[in-house]
């Protein structure tokens, strides 16, 4: 017999959600709101989120409204209020003030506990298919997504197949990026020297914003990316039929230059070491403003590939 | 001869700051002509630059701060505006200045803004509240403030000679390297925040001194005013961080300046120390500022709700609780750096277990006002605003700790609306809640009531139109820091935002017509009791403004609520009893030493930017020379003669008097 109460805790979570998403619909529907979640990892932050909030509301509406009442009856002109000036101190209401913000931390700390482990952007995702390997790299301004397997990469825009896991390798060629996809869910940092992993599933075939959640300076506002989720076969075709130059020490070293609003194209070949020459400092870092105070201007790294 | 400074660090083709800066350098230098064509020089000389009062420090402290908070909220509409414009367009920042905008505005806000503020309250009230003369270090508190005011000076020279800092109110390595940041920005920030850090180290220090060593006859530590446990848990957490925002950007100096490579991409850097350093630093700060306004509520709840503070020994040990815990919780600002589910776990239930100590705090303040005869004088109404608001602003904080939402909402607009919310709502707040409060203490006549009530509610409902459009905008996957954007979906709630920063100005203007109607209106305002309020602790003891010497019989304690304990025992016997005897009081004398060290503060920060060597041994071997002068001098104190006491104490006792009669008259 399946345990019920899971079962029943899962149903009310659905429904949140669905209360959420219909709560913010107006303005909401079609935009990338994290309330909106396209996977298994969006839609378990999304839940965490709203399961934290329900429990922090449950306290914090009474309060309000207690404040409120007590501010209003206890007016200095109300005559029919009690004053009782020496009330100061009273054990019982010490002990319920202690224990009901406590009660509420020792059950929101269970609900932090478990969802920190179930969600850690490290863990892979609970699934029978093999992951889909790709490297993302930050630079200045602009995203390297690799695929090892395909031997293919694209620049500012991510491709990925639906219903099959992703396992990225996340590292930056310049300054701190955040890597993220709202409605995949969580992001994670992009730093030079270091390799952040993260697990994400997308379900929906569509084209969702993905972004950089840390400020990289100049450029940053234009370090953004479209999402693009496929069913698999339309991905293994987009992968086979990806056309550019070969992303080789050369090509790296013109994405090491600034650029900003970098169209998207891709690149055919790929040196399969490049993306632990990068995170191994052994190739790079990113090279800065070319002069002075004003940085640099926008040339595109681009050989002379086709953008897709 | 003069480094990296020339002609083209004056930015002629940007004519906002150069307008600006025109603007302020006239408005000084008008005002300064001014002073000295009325001849008040010597006065502001004698009385303020050199004054070693704690009450004329605390003034010039919560001075600097409103003046910075106003610049601080210019680049708040800048940016409102710049994001109302640039959709699918540049708007009228380019991100070189736009990242300047909100570099400037983070660092003014906290650093130079609320912290002199939060500061300058504690130097005015806590003396007073204690009942004792003055703070342990009189002329390092003189020291505290003149480099903390260097500090923001550097900030604003940054204005017009060179550039501030374009990385964001933290300077997150590697960003902030020489390699990606090559312009004087950076070390602008590094040395205004080095030196002002200095300076509040130094009132950490004073401020513990004074409260642990230096109270009235009588007072234990368990009679203090609620506001002094705040005051003090505050400053302990000054002492225990601010080394460590010292440390951390010195080694971002040392990486700038000398080619280390603490935080580089190259020769082994870890940047992420870097963050893990300064959050350490970052995170107690939040609480630096926002305890002592947890002081200010409490004062003012009890004191308008007519009863003490409900659970006086539970509050102090909320305060104890938040001042240790806040220290066990940083790494909640980079969850989504990886440490891994068993660091974010711990991390983010320590982080959310503040709440219990602050849900503490709320409860008690609800139960002062069960059972009281609420008063909604301007303060209340703020602190009744700060109650109601900043629990759904700590609710938000709480959601943020919860590390599967923080992987959603991590440096979104969402995270900008939170902060804002528990920063606004709970210390701004504060800062208008003490400075109508403590306003006829200080000057002598209250504030005109009508103008303070229209800022009050223009600023709750501005401050609710600008902010909780941001936590849409986050929940739709805005990040923070975007001089522009092309998303559809978030231009409204921007333009609301917009809309509300509109009656946030509202609210400013309606502050200082406040402050100036009352200046104006001052005769029909003026405090004669020096007890406006019907207060509670030892600083309504004394005539508004207070004498130099504050008491002059320092006042024996019996009760947590002394002079709520004096009046009640004046009724009693009809009367407040015999004239004491007076005795020659001892004052410290006034010092220029922290003035002219800041002066050479300002010389070594400046030289230090820009690189212009000699100037900066000049000015090092000139402060050298202020400490020495100092350390020689052979008279610390005056003495005010017990004639002279006497004659300005017995105004003050039949003024008292009277009002006890009138009150038990009526």
């Amino acid at each position: 017999m399946k345990p019920v109460g899971p079962v029943i805790a899962t149903a009310v979570q659905r429904a949140l959600l669905c209360l959420a998403a219909v709560a913010l619909a107006p303005s909401l529907a079609c935009a990338d709101s994290i309330f909106e979640p396209v996977g298994p990892v969006g839609r378990g932050d999304a839940i965490i989120l709203l399961d934290a909030l329900v429990i922090m509301l449950a306290i914090v509406v009474p309060t309000i409204i207690v404040t409120l009442a007590f501010a209003w009856w206890y007016r200095a002109s109300n005559s029919r209020a009690v004053y009782r000036p020496d009330f100061a101190y009273s054990g019982r209401i010490e002990l319920i003030v202690w224990s009901i913000p406590t009660l509420t931390i020792f059950f929101l700390g269970g609900v932090i506990w478990i969802g920190s482990h179930r969600l850690d952007p490290f863990e892979p995702l609970p699934s029978s298919a093999k992951p889909l390997e790709i490297d993302a790299v930050a630079f200045d301004w602009k995203w390297l997504f690799i695929y090892p397997e395909q031997r293919i990469a694209s620049v500012n825009r991510l491709v990925v197949p639906t219903g099959r896991p992703l396992h990225f390798r996340i590292t930056s060629a310049s300054v701190f990026n955040v890597f993220f996809v709202p409605r995949l869910g969580s992001m994670i940092y992009a730093m030079n020297g270091m390799v952040s992993q993260l697990n994400l599933e997308a379900d929906e075939p569509g084209t969702y914003l993905g972004l950089s959640a840390q400020f990289s300076g100049d450029g940053f506002p234009d370090m953004k990316f479209d999402s693009v989720a496929m069913p698999a076969d339309r991905f293994e075709g987009w992968a086979a039929g990806a056309r550019g130059a070969r992303l080789d020490r050369a090509a790296v070293g013109a994405l090491l230059k600034q650029s900003r609003v970098v169209a998207p194209y891709t690149y055919r070949g790929v040196d399969a070491s490049l993306f632990d020459a990068i995170a191994s400092r052994r190739l790079g870092p990113g090279e800065g403003p070319a002069s002075g105070r004003s940085g640099a201007g926008s040339q595109n790294p681009m050989p002379h590939g086709d953008a897709s | 001869m003069f480094g990296k400074l020339g002609w083209d660090a004056i930015p002629l083709g940007q004519p906002i700051p150069l307008i600006a800066g025109a603007v302020v350098m006239l408005v000084l230098l008008g005002i300064l002509a001014w002073v000295a064509v009325k001849g008040w020089l010597p006065y502001f000389w004698n009385e303020w630059i050199t004054s070693v009062d704690h009450k004329h420090i605390g003034i010039m402290y919560v001075l600097l701060g409103l003046v910075m908070l106003l610049r601080g909220f210019i680049d708040a509409i800048m940016m409102r505006s710049q994001q109302a414009l640039a959709f699918h367009a540049q708007g009228y920042l380019p991100p070189e200045h736009y990242d300047q905008v909100f570099s400037a505005h983070g660092t003014l806000m906290i650093l130079f803004g609320a912290m002199p503020l939060v500061i300058g309250i504690m130097n005015f009230v806590v003396p007073l509240q204690l009942g004792v003369r003055d703070v342990a270090f009189p002329t390092l508190n003189s020291v505290s403030f003149w480099l903390t005011a260097t500090g923001a000076l550097l900030v604003n020279i940054s204005l017009v000679v060179g550039e501030f800092s374009r990385v964001g109110w933290l300077p997150y390595p590697p960003l902030s390297e020489l390699r990606y940041s090559p312009g004087v920005g950076v070390d602008y920030y590094l040395w205004a925040v080095q030196i002002s850090g200095i300076g509040t180290l130094l009132t950490g220090i004073n401020f513990v001194t004074t409260i642990l060593k230096i109270r009235a006859p009588g007072m234990t530590y368990l009679r203090m005013p609620m506001f002094c446990w705040t005051a003090l848990a505050s400053c302990l957490l000054i002492i225990a961080a601010f080394p460590v925002l010292t440390a951390s950007l010195a080694m971002l100096t040392l990486d700038r300046y000398l080619g280390f490579h603490f935080f580089t991409n190259e020769a082994g850097g870890n940047a992420m120390m870097f963050v893990n350093l300064i959050w350490a630093w970052g995170h107690p700060e939040v609480y630096i500022l926002v305890l002592p306004a947890f002081g200010i509520y409490s004062e003012v709840i009890s004191t308008f709700s007519g009863k003490p503070l409900f659970g006086y020994r539970s509050m102090v040990a909320a305060t104890l609780f938040i001042c240790i815990v806040s220290f066990c919780v940083w790494l909640h600002h980079f969850f989504t750096m990886g440490a891994g589910g068993d660091v974010n776990a711990v991390f983010g239930i320590a982080s959310s277990i503040i709440a219990v100590g602050t849900g503490v705090k709320m409860y008690n303040w609800l139960f002062t006002m069960y059972g009281g005869r609420i008063r909604f004088a301007t303060p209340m109404l703020w602190s009744l605003g700060f109650m109601t608001t900043f629990i759904t602003g700590g609710l938000t904080g709480v959601l943020l700790a919860v590390p599967p939402a923080d992987f959603l909402l991590h440096n979104s607009m969402f995270l900008v609306a939170h902060f804002h919310h528990v920063i606004v709502g709970g210390v701004v707040f504060a800062v208008f809640a003490a400075l109508i409060y403590w306003w006829p203490k200080a000057f002598g006549f209250r504030l005109h009531e009508g103008w303070g009530k229209a800022a009050f509610w223009c600023a709750l409902a501005g401050f609710y139109v600008t902010f909780v459009p941001f936590y849409i905008d986050g929940v739709l996957g805005m990040t923070r820091r975007l001089q522009h954007y092309d998303v559809a979906e978030w231009r409204p709630w921007i333009l609301v935002s917009a809309f509300g920063v509109l009656i946030l100005l509202a609210g400013a203007v309606c502050q200082i017509v406040q402050i100036i109607v009352s200046i104006t209106h001052r005769n029909e305002l003026r405090d004669t009791t020096g007890d406006p309020w019907d207060g509670r602790s030892l600083e309504w003891a004394t005539p508004s403004p207070p004498p130099v010497f504050n008491f002059a019989i320092l006042p024996q304690v019996h009760d947590a609520e002394a002079y709520w304990d004096v009046k009640r025992r004046a009724r009693e016997m009809n009367g407040s009893g015999l004239e004491p005897h007076y005795e020659a009081v001892e004052m410290p004398r006034n010092s220029p030493t922290g003035f002219v060290c800041a002066f050479f503060a300002t010389i070594i920060g400046f030289a230090l930017v820009w690189h212009i060597w000699w100037l900066m041994i000049a000015g090092l071997v000139g402060a050298y020379a202020t400490f020495v002068v100092f350390a020689w001098r052979d008279v610390p104190e005056y003495v005010i003669p017990a004639d002279e006491v006497a004659r300005i104490d017995r105004a003050n006792r039949l003024a008292r008097q009277e009002a006890l009669h009138g009150a038990s008259a009526a």
